[in-house]
């Protein structure tokens, strides 16, 4: 093998210097990387397939390993523009799901929960799901019967998924998971903007002058965009970091407002108040560009800092002095995640967040404007074409007769055959707790560990008649259902994901799908072909759909229709709008002033603050929020059986003060208004004294959302996630982690199973100090 | 000056362990992680800190000094090697030796393994995987220059000082440029012995 050099010189030139940041679609493109006949090729006889991280909003590029057999083995770093080689541990461990002893190999069946599990052929376990379906739909109406899907899938599966839901199925009820991450930060930009996605690729904030994260642990859930807010700093630029917990981010930040959860709202009311009083606004960009702008104004003079602090906890000079660090910032940004909108006035809180950035003209310039950070790979993606209960493909509303009309006659309907909006995601848990969804299948989601209040989410699963999972392990949830399809990780078929910049990426296929592994599309149209719906889902294979998908979102604000598979493959990435094949994406939004809305302007939105929904009391006294680590990825379902992460943070546990009294490693019990769950304490000064964090990956009994509350957000029906009430008590002894439920005939992974027999993670988790001193 | 090395800067350390995952995937001790993170302000912050090995240049490692069986060596380009595994008896002096906590013993196999800055990737022009992949590029291989431009003003060290021993090596940490910066106390800082400042 020989040493390519020039190899060595593209690493040493990695474009961090912003000027060589890609702000425009110049930069898009993969930067070079390791060439694939280079390197291991030569060593190993491997190849090298270019694709992205299956987990969160980030989509770092990566190569899969791949042997001669065709089986992928390993991880090579990739110089894509999103991350520049970066991987974060779960990006670098994803790989082993692929080819995981826990992988479902065939269809699981059985025809009533007393029962266990069988393996059966595919027409068995088909046949039997589509008698389901019809003796439901036939008994108590088409509506009887859901779909929830979820936005890890890839946009063609989730376009696929509102297809099959509508066409196929004749339901109303479909719904995605997708509802519990960022779906406040959706309606919010839709509100102000008219269009949903952020305004600014990540590069931008390479640019900016000021930076305000709220509510988002960017160190832990997005490590890799730490290079980007790194960079900032090393320019100069202010970190603001707005969050309950002293995260990682928090540690380095120049302000850190450590504010009690649920007060978001007001605390970016009170910000906005300081910077009209000090005259900071920029009048001229309001005038321009902004509507409601008076009635925003009289909204934040009731909120001085006085007021404010005490509402939030935090000092009143913290408000002033976030409020002069953002509006004199020549440019500032605002980037937010589920923080402040996992609230049930989610919608609200991200809408003062834009209020902040209009108010002070920060909107459509490189280095100024606003993002919000997604969860989940496909967060943005997933949503845009139609899997969420009241859209249709390209963002179309299906309350709307004329975007009714326009996809009826893409998907060769009858308008009339289209059904009305659903109902969302934990609203058809209620549902099916009162026997009115009755049957239900769920594609690439775990609800057992991700919906809030498990019992009542436990008792709607179970009175369901029949339920069928898609999923690629037995997940908690599968483990209810009478039918589980075993189908393909992201490295076993192709496809595009939009990150939370808008860009969309694709995904390559690494290795063929273990034999009796079949792929989500395939699934779904087959079921599709059985239920008399087949002509409308003659597709053979991803590209087929993106075809159709490209098609129909042409003419729309989220539009595909220029984003080509190979345009793809050439650029490394693509911003919707894209309208025609030769049109380069639109990397940030709103350079020419205009917003999509009609009258071009932001629409500002005048809130009010009001208490979370689960009141304090003698009782409850304390806050409970949750969040993630940095080993895992929601529900666990697919990080928690990788020996290396589990590892890392083998189970979960209760972050508190020290002025509670714990030692650390004590059992502490946690007891809100919906149960109680033991934990190990981690006693950390990193946290508000009067509240109290435990990260949720983990089912019961040491799950966090046993404890949360389901209520919702009134606009985007998000659950409130991030606070309830709570108190906490010493315990006896703490609860055990479950093992992740494993298919018949299948061992579970042995390094995971020593890891959690240990009681304490083995180092503090992810950093978090605890003041046990050895 | 230094050519290319890690250097290691704990501001910007989140804790991730990407580099912990990341080596484990380093094909030359593929399965194992030759880094561990530490955490330095436990029960205040949230504080942590990689440690890889630190390449030691002078007095020249003292794990390949101490060891009984010449296993470790140190190359041309400074990079100090893992035990050679034909060589190795596992008796743990490289152990003890180093200042810095580094190399591990692999009972088992009565081999000692430790950090070897990735030498099948640096030889050919790539960087170690872990700081390849840091996410936040705590861990930073390239020149000093390069650093530099792409973080300006940044201090580094690459003088540690043990009680009356001073370490110099070939992997470097970036310090607080307005805190001493020339020798940094590696470990617990011996001030003064019977009224005389022992570190100069």
């Amino acid at each position: 093998m020989t040493a390519d050099p020039r190899a060595a010189d593209r690493r040493t030139a990695l474009p961090l210097d912003p000027s060589l940041a890609p702000p425009g679609t110049r930069g898009f493109r993969d930067a070079g990387g390791i060439p694939a006949d280079q390197w291991h090729a030569d060593q190993n006889g491997e190849t090298l397939v270019p694709t992205h991280c299956c987990f969160c909003g980030v989509q770092c590029g990566m190569y899969l390993r791949v042997d001669r057999g065709g089986k992928v083995f390993g991880v090579e770093p990739r110089n894509h523009d999103i991350n520049r080689m970066r991987l974060c541990p779960k990006g670098i461990n994803a790989y082993q799901q692929v080819n995981h002893p826990d992988r479902l190999t065939a269809p699981l069946m059985r025809r009533s929960r007393d029962e266990d599990f069988q393996e059966v052929s595919w027409d068995e376990a088909l046949d039997f799901t589509v008698s389901e379906i019809k003796r439901i739909q036939q008994a108590h109406g088409n509506d009887a019967f859901g779909l929830l899907g979820g936005a890890s899938l890839f946009s063609e599966k989730t376009y696929l998924v509102g297809k099959f839901a509508r066409v196929a199925l004749r339901t109303r009820h479909v719904d995605y998971n997708g509802r519990l991450c960022m779906v406040s930060a959706a309606g919010a930009n839709k509100l102000a903007f008219g269009i949903d996605r952020a305004g600014n690729p990540f590069s931008d904030i390479l640019l900016t002058d000021c930076l305000l994260i709220a509510g988002s642990n960017v160190g832990e859930c997005f490590p890799v965009l730490t290079q980007y807010v790194w960079g900032a700093r090393d320019r100069g630029a202010t970190l603001i970091v707005i969050d309950p917990r002293e995260t990682a981010i928090a540690r380095t930040a120049d302000i850190h407002v450590a504010l009690k959860p649920g007060t978001d709202s007001a605390f970016f009311n009170s910000v906005l108040s300081v910077i009209i009083a000090e005259g900071l606004t920029d009048e001229a960009y309001l005038d321009a560009h902004a509507t409601g702008w008076d009635e925003v104004r009289a909204k934040a003079a009731e909120y001085p800092p006085s007021r404010a602090a005490d509402i939030c906890g935090v000092p009143a000079e913290q408000i002033v002095q976030v409020a002069r660090a953002f509006a004199r910032a020549p440019k500032a940004m605002a980037w937010h995640a589920r923080g402040i909108e996992h609230h049930s006035q989610g919608v609200e809180n991200c809408l003062t967040v834009i209020n902040l950035c209009a108010a002070t003209g920060h909107i459509g310039k490189p280095g100024a404007g606003y993002g919000t950070l997604t969860g989940q790979g496909n967060g943005q993606g997933g949503r845009e074409h139609g899997q969420k209960s009241d859209l249709l493909p390209g963002g179309r509303s299906i309350l709307n007769e004329e975007h009714r009309r326009q996809i009826c006659e893409i998907w060769g309907i009858e308008e009339s055959e289209l059904p009305a909006a659903g109902t969302s995601m934990m609203e058809m848990v209620w549902q099916m707790q009162r026997r009115e969804i009755r049957g239900l299948i769920g594609i690439c989601n775990n609800p057992f560990v991700s919906l809030p209040n498990y019992r009542v989410v436990k008792e709607g699963y179970d009175a369901t008649e029949f339920h069928a999972q898609f999923d690629f392990f037995l997940s908690e949830t599968a483990a209810n259902a009478h039918v589980v399809f075993p189908v393909t990780t992201w490295a076993e078929d192709e496809g595009v994901m939009a990150n939370a910049e808008a860009r969309v990426v694709k995904h390559n296929k690494a290795q063929d799908p273990p034999p009796g592994v079949r792929t989500d599309t395939w699934v779904m149209c087959e079921l599709a072909r059985r239920l008399g719906a087949g002509d409308k889902f003659a597709f053979a294979d991803s590209r087929a759909v993106f075809d159709e998908l490209r098609t129909a979102s042409a003419g729309t604000v989220i539009d595909y229709y220029g984003i080509t598979y190979e345009r793809l493959e050439e650029t490394g990435g693509i911003a919707w709008p894209c309208p025609a094949t030769d049109h380069p994406g639109t990397p940030r939004l709103f350079e020419d002033g205009r917003t999509y809305h009609p009258d071009g302007r932001i629409h500002m939105q005048v809130v009010e603050w009001h208490p979370p929904m689960d009141p304090y009391d003698d009782e409850h006294p304390m806050s409970l929020t949750t969040g993630r680590t940095v080993a895992h990825f929601l529900s666990g379902n697919q990080t928690r059986r990788l020996g290396a992460l589990v590892e890392q943070t083998p189970r979960p546990w209760a972050e508190v003060h020290p002025s509670h009294g714990f030692r650390n490693g004590e059992p502490v019990r946690v007891v809100t208004r919906r149960g109680s769950e033991v934990f190990p304490a981690l006693v950390t000064e990193a946290i508000r004294p009067d509240t109290v964090f435990i990260p949720y990956h983990w089912p019961v009994p040491t799950s966090a959302n046993a404890l949360t509350i389901d209520a919702l957000d009134p606009r985007s029906k998000i659950p409130e996630y991030k606070v309830c009430a709570c108190r906490i008590e010493h315990a006896e002894k703490i609860d055990e982690v479950p093992s992740p439920p494993v298919a018949p005939g299948h061992v579970a992974y042995p390094e995971t199973q020593v890891s959690r027999t240990d009681p304490l993670p083995p180092t503090s988790p992810q950093g978090r100090g605890t003041s046990e001193r050895s | 000056m230094m050519g290319r090395t890690i250097f290691i800067d704990p501001g910007r350390c989140i804790g991730c362990q990407a580099c912990v995952s990341a080596c484990r995937e380093c094909d030359s001790h593929r399965g194992k992680s030759m880094i561990h993170l530490d955490y330095t302000d436990e029960g205040s912050s949230v504080a942590s800190l990689p440690t890889v090995c630190m390449h030691c240049e002078d007095p020249v490692a003292p794990c390949a000094e101490v060891c009984p069986a010449d296993a470790i060596l140190v190359t041309a380009d400074g990079v100090v090697q893992q035990a050679d595994t034909t060589r190795c008896i596992g008796c743990a002096n490289c152990v003890n030796a180093c200042p810095f906590g580094v190399p591990k013993i692999d009972l088992q196999a009565k081999l000692q393994m430790k950090c070897n800055l990735c030498y099948d990737r640096t030889a050919y022009g790539l960087a170690p995987m872990c700081a390849t992949v840091c996410p936040t590029g705590a861990l930073f291989y390239g020149t000093l220059e390069e650093l530099q431009a792409e973080r300006p003003g940044v201090q580094v060290a690459d003088t540690f000082v043990f009680g009356e021993s001073e370490v110099r090596t070939g992997v470097a940490m970036v310090v607080p440029a307005d805190r001493v910066q020339w020798p940094v106390p590696g470990g617990l800082p011996v001030v003064e012995i019977n009224g005389k400042d022992v570190r100069r």
